[in-house]
């Protein structure tokens, strides 16, 4: 009863946040000064007064700030995100237009970052004062520092530029013809850079903590007896110590999957890749609020969601987390 | 005897413009096929009728097209209306239209579409009531004669009636009680140029393929034309995809001169200057004119002796843009430099009116401060001549302090709100100076929208002569009352002209006739080729 209980309260906070994330993200948007019916008579160089007003008009925005609110919050409520004032089409549809794209650049990034960034972590680890091991660390200490916009327009000269190697950007090629195996190697092609753009502030992350975790198990008593039965070190580090030593870099990248998305606005306007951190970008520039609303509404949706089934599951999972809550 | 060379250079463009023409004709069949990539700012739709800007402009004329074209000499060419007369009073537009032309739906262009059009621009579009203002009426005699009916004569009109400005819609698609702004044809066009849309994807690219029954005999010679969305703002993105041959033409390229000067030395590509004779760029610094000193013309007059425009243009702009001394961008046929009242760069001319203005020198030398802000646009003419700007005036003793704005947004609400002192800004003045020049004179278009009279400058003498300008028949009477508003105009200094924007159009060179009216990239690119056929 009181497990269903705390259930229950998790789940009116999440959408006591989801509220206050709504309500927020819309006063802090129209803080901002100017509005869509000014960026709309910017972008056609000119307008009379009358324009200006029709379209305040026409998106309610001549309404008193807390009407509009109110207005938007029944919208939400019923599942409708509403029209995008720009491109005058539903923001929802705008969204999973854009999502696909997203999610491709996001989640290729963080697994490559967690193989790539675990590999290096290990390999340090294993000659913690060796040449490698040092190399790491400068790497780690270089991806983490570079802003990701220059990391971007650097890879971007050097690989696409210069050597030609990779498209300057977009998803695919427009011209291309063939079929489904040609056109998925081509998004891979056009891929290959923001992902990696995108990945190598985490392989610096993961890398860290990888050799960390690595070192602490390689310490373990376990591994010691590993090696007295005569094992060869190849198989000591990875299969018995590698199992263990990945375990954390896993539980922080489920988490920092949030922080991904951020991370895409800045890689997805370099690289002209068509997904929602670009449609943010743009909508935030164009105050086109019921999208950047919208687009706000969703990733906090993401996250609240995730952020609650991950309490739930630590709750069924662990005892100890249930009792500490009880007592 | 100017007017005699103009003519004549005239004839001979027009005879070289007969012989490409002919050339291209004769040469089409072999030139056929190929695909276009283009480069453009993300439109929000593609209907020009309801949206200004070259966003739109320029893929809408693709699928659009109107009664005429303007050519390289704002002549009017026949484009779906075969012929025209004009009466003698100048009220009265008598059109003929093809009887080939059909819409991409395969229903015949007609009378009726011309008149549903044309009043869905004077009521929709920005510029409608000073494009159409003067319309009465549309009479439809028959479906292929359409007549406009002027309150008054317009002499703007013919320029207004080119399709970036008056797109030919389908009444039969339109026409159904839906709001035109909003209307989903919009982004799913049907009009009757020489391509028909295909497919888009929003903020990605927009898709057209040649419409195999346009009117022109063979045209147009390409297959098929992508818009590849890059933002102006991503000249980095730009120049690579350009370099890279994964976009061959960026009609508006936004290239700073320090990348056209990049572009110039690539063997491959072609930058030009021409095709934005219609739309007449010009920057200025412009005064708030309700607030101290700037009321004062001394002092307006001692900050244009200040400004170093040759070191705008030369040193800042590397020589690729004009220095601009009057209302009124050097490519209208109105211009006149002869009447524009010079000011020569003279520091100590500057500190006497300042003086006698009553501004003296504190005991830092500062005589007052002002506030300078810059649009986020045009970054070459706004945050890089105010940056110039403020050591500039500093030399007079006026104390500059710059405000960036974090977006267009944030700028143009400052400027709409009337609140600033100063500030660099930019206005098209299209093809004729009452539909883009006007609006910025005008005692009673002081309001608070952007691009309006912001600067509250009213002085009757200047709208007797705008009236009078926009309601005469013959172009002789137009230019005597331009003249006299350009002499006013660098007297009063309102507004301190600075230069024309260099703007400039990229392409690589397998791109063949490239469009290079006055309309640039906003006119129909039927007769553009592909060199490999690709």
């Amino acid at each position: 009863m009181s497990s269903l209980f705390e259930i229950a309260k998790r789940i009116v906070y999440a959408l006591s946040l989801v509220l206050a994330v709504i309500v927020f993200n819309f006063l802090l948007i129209h803080m901002a000064p100017g509005d869509p019916a000014e960026v709309i008579a910017g972008e056609m160089g000119g307008t009379t007064e009358e324009i200006v007003a029709s379209i305040r008009q026409s998106y309610g925005l001549d309404q008193p700030l807390l009407t509009q609110l109110w207005l938007y919050l029944k919208q939400v409520a019923g599942g409708d995100l509403g029209y995008s004032y720009y491109f005058n089409r539903p923001v929802t549809d705008l969204i999973l237009q854009r999502l696909p794209a997203t999610l491709l650049l996001v989640i290729s990034a963080l697994l490559l970052a967690i193989i790539i960034g675990t590999a290096l972590g290990v390999v340090s680890a294993r000659r913690p004062r060796g040449f490698l091991s040092h190399f790491v660390t400068v790497l780690a200490l270089v991806g983490f520092s570079a802003p990701v916009f220059w990391t971007g327009i650097m890879l971007l000269l050097l690989f696409a530029s210069y050597l030609s190697f990779f498209p300057v950007g977009g998803m695919y090629s427009m011209t291309l013809e063939g079929g489904f195996g040609v056109k998925a190697l081509d998004v891979l092609h056009h891929l290959v850079l923001p992902m990696a753009t995108l990945s190598i502030i985490y392989v610096a992350q993961y890398s860290r903590l990888a050799r960390a975790s690595t070192l602490d198990v390689l310490g373990a008593d376990y591994i010691r007896t590993a090696r007295a039965k005569g094992l060869s070190e190849a198989v000591v580090v990875y299969k018995h110590a590698l199992r263990n030593a990945v375990l954390p870099v896993v539980t922080i990248a489920g988490l920092q999957f949030s922080q991904l998305l951020s991370g895409a606005v800045l890689v997805e306007t370099v690289f002209n890749w068509p997904g929602l951190g670009r449609l943010a970008f743009e909508s935030i520039l164009r105050r086109d609020y019921p999208t950047i609303l919208g687009i706000l509404f969703f990733s906090a949706f993401v996250v609240v969601i995730a952020n609650l089934l991950t309490d739930l599951a630590y709750r069924l999972i662990d005892p100890r987390i249930k009792a500490g809550a009880s007592s | 005897m100017v007017l005699k060379t103009f003519a004549s250079a005239a004839i001979s463009a027009a005879l070289a413009l007969g012989v490409a023409v002919g050339l291209a004709g004769t040469a089409s069949a072999q030139h056929r096929g190929g695909t276009l990539t283009v480069g453009i700012d993300g439109p929000r739709h593609l209907n020009p009728a309801v949206q200004s800007g070259n966003a739109t402009g320029t893929p809408g004329t693709q699928i659009f097209a109107g009664l005429i074209e303007l050519d390289e000499n704002f002549e009017a060419q026949p484009y779906l209306a075969e012929s025209w007369e004009v009466s003698d009073d100048g009220k009265t537009y008598t059109f003929k239209l093809r009887e080939d032309a059909l819409f991409h739906d395969g229903e015949p262009v007609t009378s009726a579409d011309v008149a549903y059009s044309l009043d869905v621009v004077k009521n929709n579009h920005p510029f409608g009531i000073a494009m159409f203002g003067a319309v009465e009426g549309v009479d439809t005699p028959d479906e292929h004669t359409a007549v406009i009916r002027l309150k008054y004569a317009q002499p703007s009109l013919m320029a207004s009636l080119s399709p970036v400005l008056l797109p030919i819609l389908p009444k039969h698609v339109y026409d159904d009680g839906q709001d035109i702004k909003s209307h989903p044809a919009n982004s799913k066009p049907v009009g009757s140029g020489p391509f028909k849309f295909v497919e888009e994807r929003t903020g990605e690219y927009i898709t057209l393929e040649r419409n195999e029954s346009f009117f022109k005999k063979d045209q147009p010679n390409l297959d098929r034309i992508i818009f590849r969305i890059i933002p102006e703002k991503d000249q980095q993105a730009r120049l690579l995809a350009l370099q890279s041959g994964e976009v061959d033409y960026f009609p508006f390229s936004g290239m700073n001169a320090r990348n056209v000067k990049r572009l110039q030395d690539d063997p491959n590509i072609e930058v030009t200057t021409k095709g934005f004779e219609a739309i007449g760029p010009t920057n200025y610094l412009e005064f708030n004119l309700r607030h101290k000193p700037f009321d004062d013309i001394r002092v307006r007059k001692a900050i244009a002796h200040a400004i170093d425009k040759d070191f705008i243009t030369k040193s800042l702009h590397l020589g690729m843009s004009t220095r601009l001394d009057g209302p009124l961008h050097s490519s209208s046929p109105f211009y006149d430099a002869d009447a524009l009242v010079m000011y020569d760069v003279d520091l100590d001319k500057a500190r006497e009116l300042l003086d006698e203005a009553g501004l003296k020198p504190d005991a830092n030398g500062t005589r007052f401060s002002m506030t300078l802000d810059y649009p986020t646009f045009h970054p070459e003419s706004g945050k890089l001549v105010a940056e110039y700007l403020k050591p500039q005036l500093g030399k007079i003793g006026i104390d500059v302090t710059l405000r960036s704005s974090p977006d267009f947004a944030t700028w143009a609400n400052r400027v709409a709100s009337w609140d600033y002192d100063a500030t660099m800004n930019s206005i098209f003045d299209y093809p004729d100076p009452i539909i883009g020049v006007h609006r910025l004179f005008l005692c009673d278009n002081i309001k608070h929208v952007i691009w309006t009279n912001t600067a509250g400058y009213c002085n009757k003498r200047v709208d007797e002569l705008l009236g009078e300008a926009a309601s005469a028949t013959d172009v002789e009477t137009r230019k005597k009352a331009y003249s006299e508003f350009q002499k006013i105009l660098s007297e009063d200094l309102p507004l301190i002209f600075t230069n024309e924007e260099p703007y400039t159009a990229v392409y690589n060179k397998r791109m063949k006739n490239p469009p290079l009216t006055v309309w640039g990239g906003m006119q129909a690119m039927d007769e553009v080729y592909v060199e490999d056929g690709q």
